[in-house]
């Protein structure tokens, strides 16, 4: 570079160090054992994959050896006991279909409406449309235990007042994964290419019926698979709902909106497993399975989807 | 060519160029797409709003030094010191990223340059499922099957004999397993959009597969790779369910791993389900914890949003 | 100089039907058919009613200019051919005719678009009506990811359009070329045609909704020459009842099926190095490839330039 010539934009900075990290790389001093260096490092790097999946399998495994002897139809109709014979989880699982079936209602038409309109009607130009992006991107990254803050704050206490109800855990848990399904959305609509929006358009359909009719049809897949994997993310998650009243003892089915106490399957969970018998560790762990095995229905029906409805452009 | 056979009907309707109707619903249903998008913003003022208030109400009464510089956390007998929550957090986070980082990228670097197509396929899919385990099924990993593996094998007395019932290892582990995903995720991602030219020039000079691996893609992906650990610290940071579960309910400050500590979620976690009387200091101090987790993550996570950016923009 | 060296002179300088003159003269059997150069088979050429006026009409992108200082008349029932070099603002300024612009926020129309008579860009004018009126054909066939009839049937079901939607679709296909082709699969995706098909459904979708004029971009420049053939051959067509305005690259296209030309070529600003669009030229086709008025015409259409 005697030249005084220097590359200014970033992607020549890139390029001009790459090149340079090459050369060097290649034309430097090679080590006389660099073959068995890279075999060192390819072994390593392998064993680090095995790791990662070693782990997971064994939480897998963990969970079915514990569990096992728990699973039968007591875990879906038992009540919540201290009696480890007796318990299972009928509360908690009524206390999570509720739970899940109040945050779809309130997640599907919000998500999509926001996605639909950060994407379709914003003017990507303005400042105030940028915050909005960092600030989805942002509460997506928020930690839960925040969430169950934010709705013992707003929706149970303060200014909506709705009391300890499982409702309030409803709306907690929409506000959690709703950035999640905004994003996932954005990319499905993000997806259909603007020749379909500018042909659409140039036959004199509305803005409106250019979503309606051929964009949003279009994305569905996409968007359905992000909801599906947005909920499998709420079906799990404990943290704020043990802020929000779901920490009691229950023993009857749990109400949406009434202030008698409810609990969810996660922290059912949570709560046999914290206990120090062996037997009720059983008992989560039968939960966990449980747990596990409604995941994995849910995944592979949204993986089912995507395959089956994606739009090849 | 039938077509002049028909009237020709395409007859200009000529200074009709007004819209045929208002259009109210167009204007209405933009209206209504606006708000959707608004409500998030609603939700972040919402929880700053929710976090604030009371926070600002707890410093009146307690100090800021004291807050952020004692050592001594129990609110109860007036002790509000929140270092020993903020270590309890560090010593799980560390632990967990000693564990997390090395597999994470060892993982990433095999299946973006080493890996062939049809292995990186399947094992891809596999280690997200990692990410989609539900945290109270790994914290149960933590107690039923880490933490006596830590007692079985912990050599002697070292760092103060075997790891307790509690400990902040076990935890680190468990909360490493869970953030491997995300580093080996985004880390992939950054590397495989590293133009292939780049590899094929240090190939054609005469580079080994490793050489290029680390001294040209690694590099080139930093900004990525970067952002993913940042990310993943951030989550690590946030998770309650397994340091509730596996790391204990003691403020500790201590980074000794086999200890017995608190985290700050876990104080959240256990405070704010618990019997204290709201509108007292005590009952404030969640808040006060929950502002400062809040910050703590939030300053992570826009970094790491900013990385992303600039490495995409670099190579899309 | 030579016999040759004089033919070739004489080629370059007289444009193609020249060189077709010469080659009868020579007794060679001319390769491009004059009839299929020159369709002057009507009289009633430049002396039609204007459908779009436009006055001094500069397209502006943020702050850089793209066309400036465009004024001339398209005229009704007659294909009208933009042409000229890349880049010199001839899709810029189609996709003012029908406010497609509109969809660039930081697109911005000055002067006067006048489509038989009022104000394109008036306060009152909806875009959407513009769009009825004044259909596009798009470079890259965009047919929609549904079937054929779906296709077609979309523009009448949007606009609310009466009658019996079967007819409007056979109607459409029939004068877009394409009935005989598919109607036995109406209901296949669109997307399992061939190039040439789609564009073809692309022109019978915009045929459905009955327009006054049809815009056509660059519609050939994806396809082979045979389905160009095809299209060509259905503009002549559809010129009886359409008004068409195209824009092209190729200027033989534009010598085969237009009746009127305009040339277009980029200028560079002096003091801001931008490129801005500027109509040279704009005659008769007959005039433009034979005796262009303009020494940069002439050099476009005898190929001196690119």
């Amino acid at each position: 570079m005697s030249d005084g010539v220097k590359p200014t934009s970033g992607r020549a900075r890139f390029a001009a160090s790459g090149a340079r990290a090459a050369t060097l790389g290649a034309l430097g001093r090679q080590p006389t054992s660099h073959v068995l260096r890279d075999r060192i490092f390819v072994g390593l790097l392998f064993t680090a994959v095995s790791i990662a999946l070693l782990g997971l399998a064994l939480i897998l495994i963990d969970a079915f050896l514990e569990g096992q002897g728990k699973l039968s139809t007591n875990l879906i109709t038992g009540s919540n006991s201290s009696d480890a014979d007796k318990a299972g989880f009928e509360q908690a699982i009524f206390g999570t279909l509720y739970l899940i079936g109040f945050v779809i209602l309130m997640v599907v038409p919000l998500g999509i409406g926001a996605a639909l309109y950060l994407e379709e009607y914003a003017n990507k130009e303005r400042w105030w449309n940028r915050l909005i992006d960092l600030n989805i991107q942002n509460l997506a990254a928020v930690p839960a235990i925040i969430y169950g803050i934010l709705g013992l704050a707003f929706i149970v206490r303060g200014p909506l007042d709705l009391g300890f109800i499982l409702f309030a855990g409803s709306m907690t848990l929409a506000l959690l994964v709703l950035p999640t399904v905004i994003i996932a959305s954005r990319e499905a609509i993000r997806a259909v290419p603007p020749s379909i929006r500018e042909g659409s358009l140039a036959l004199g359909a509305t803005q409106w019926q250019t979503i309606r009719r051929q964009v949003l049809p279009a994305a569905v897949p996409g968007i359905l698979t992000g909801i599906i994997l947005a909920i499998s993310r709420a079906v799990g998650e404990a943290a704020p709902l043990l802020l929000l009243g779901a920490a009691t003892f229950v023993t009857f089915n749990p109400e949406p909106f009434a202030d008698a106490g409810w609990t969810a399957l996660p922290v059912q969970i949570f709560q046999y497993a914290a206990r120090p018998q062996e037997e009720v560790r059983e008992l989560a762990a039968a939960g966990i399975i449980l747990m596990l095995a409604v995941l994995l229905l849910m995944n592979s029906f949204a993986i089912w989807l995507r395959n089956r409805y994606e739009q090849r452009w | 060519m039938e077509s002049g056979a028909l009237a020709a009907s395409g007859g200009p309707s000529t200074g009709r160029l007004e819209a045929a109707s208002p259009r109210y619903g167009e204007r209405a249903i933009r209206g209504l797409l606006a708000f959707c998008a608004v409500l998030s913003v609603i939700t972040t003022t919402a929880i700053a709003v929710s976090l604030l208030g009371p926070a600002s109400g707890f410093f009146e009464v307690v100090a800021p030094g004291d807050f952020f510089l004692k050592k001594e956390w129990a609110p109860a007998q007036d002790l509000f010191g929140v270092l020993p929550l903020v270590a309890g957090t560090v010593n799980v986070v560390l632990w967990g990223m000693l564990f997390a980082i090395p597999i994470g990228l060892g993982a990433a670097i095999y299946l973006s340059e080493y890996a062939p197509r049809r292995v990186r396929k399947t094992v891809k899919p596999i280690l997200e499922i990692l990410a989609g385990i539900p945290t109270v099924a790994i914290g149960f990993f933590g107690v039923s099957f880490v933490t006596p593996l830590l007692q079985d094998v912990w050599p002697g007395e070292f760092l103060g004999g075997p790891p307790g019932f509690f400990n902040a290892l076990a935890a680190g582990i468990c909360i490493g397993l869970m953030i491997v995903p995300i580093i080996s995720s985004l880390s992939e991602d950054a590397m495989s959009s590293v133009p292939d030219g780049l590899r094929e020039g240090a190939y054609a000079l005469g580079a080994t597969r490793m050489r290029v691996a680390t001294r040209v893609v690694f590099p080139a992906a930093l900004s990525g790779i970067v952002a993913s650990i940042v990310l993943a610290i951030s989550r690590a940071v946030g998770e309650t369910m397994i340091v509730l579960l596996v790391a204990g309910n003691t403020p500790n400050f201590t980074i000794n791993p086999v200890e017995n500590v608190q985290a700050m979620t876990a104080y959240i976690g256990v405070t704010a389900t618990g019997d204290i009387a709201t509108g007292t200091t005590e009952y404030d101090t969640v808040f006060a914890v929950g502002a400062l987790l809040f910050v703590i993550t939030f300053f992570m996570n826009i970094t790491s949003i900013r990385l992303v950016r600039r490495y995409r923009e670099l190579y899309e | 100089m030579t016999d040759e060296a004089e033919d070739r002179r004489t080629a370059r300088e007289e444009g193609p039907g020249a060189k077709d003159a010469m080659a009868t003269a020579h007794g060679h059997e001319p390769h491009l058919r004059m009839e299929a150069l020159t369709r002057h088979d009507r009289d009633d050429l430049a002396s039609g009613e204007a459908v779009f006026t436009l006055d001094d009409v500069t397209v502006t992108y943020g702050s850089t200019p793209a066309v400036r200082g465009i004024g001339f008349d398209i005229y009704e029932k007659q294909i009208t051919a933009l042409i000229g070099p890349s880049g010199c603002g001839k899709s810029t300024l189609i996709r003012c005719l029908n406010r497609m612009n509109d969809l660039i926020p930081s697109a911005k129309v000055e002067g006067k678009v006048l489509y038989h008579g009022e104000d394109l860009y008036g306060p009152k004018v909806d875009p959407v009506q513009v769009r009825k009126l004044i259909g596009m054909v798009f470079q890259k066939p965009n047919p929609f990811p549904k079937s054929i009839y779906d296709n077609i049937a979309f523009g009448p079901r949007v606009l609310g359009m009466k009658g019996d939607m079967d007819e409007i679709v056979e109607r459409a296909l029939r004068r877009g070329a394409l009935w005989d082709e598919v109607k036995d699969r109406l209901d296949q995706n669109a997307f399992g045609m061939s190039g040439g098909q789609q564009q073809r459904l692309c022109i019978a979708r915009c045929l459905a909704v009955e327009p006054d004029v049809i815009l056509m971009d660059e519609p050939c420049s994806a396809l082979d020459p045979i389905s160009t053939g095809r299209i060509e051959d259905l503009m002549l067509e559809l010129r009886k009842n359409y008004s068409i305005v195209i824009v092209t690259h190729n200027m033989q296209q534009a010598a085969r099926v237009s009746d009127m030309t305009a040339f277009f070529t980029v200028e560079l600003d002096e003091d801001e190095k931008n490129r801005t669009g500027r109509v040279v030229e704009y005659d008769d086709t007959e005039k433009i490839f034979t005796t262009p008025s303009d020494a940069r015409t002439e050099a476009y259409v005898t190929g001196k330039v690119g």
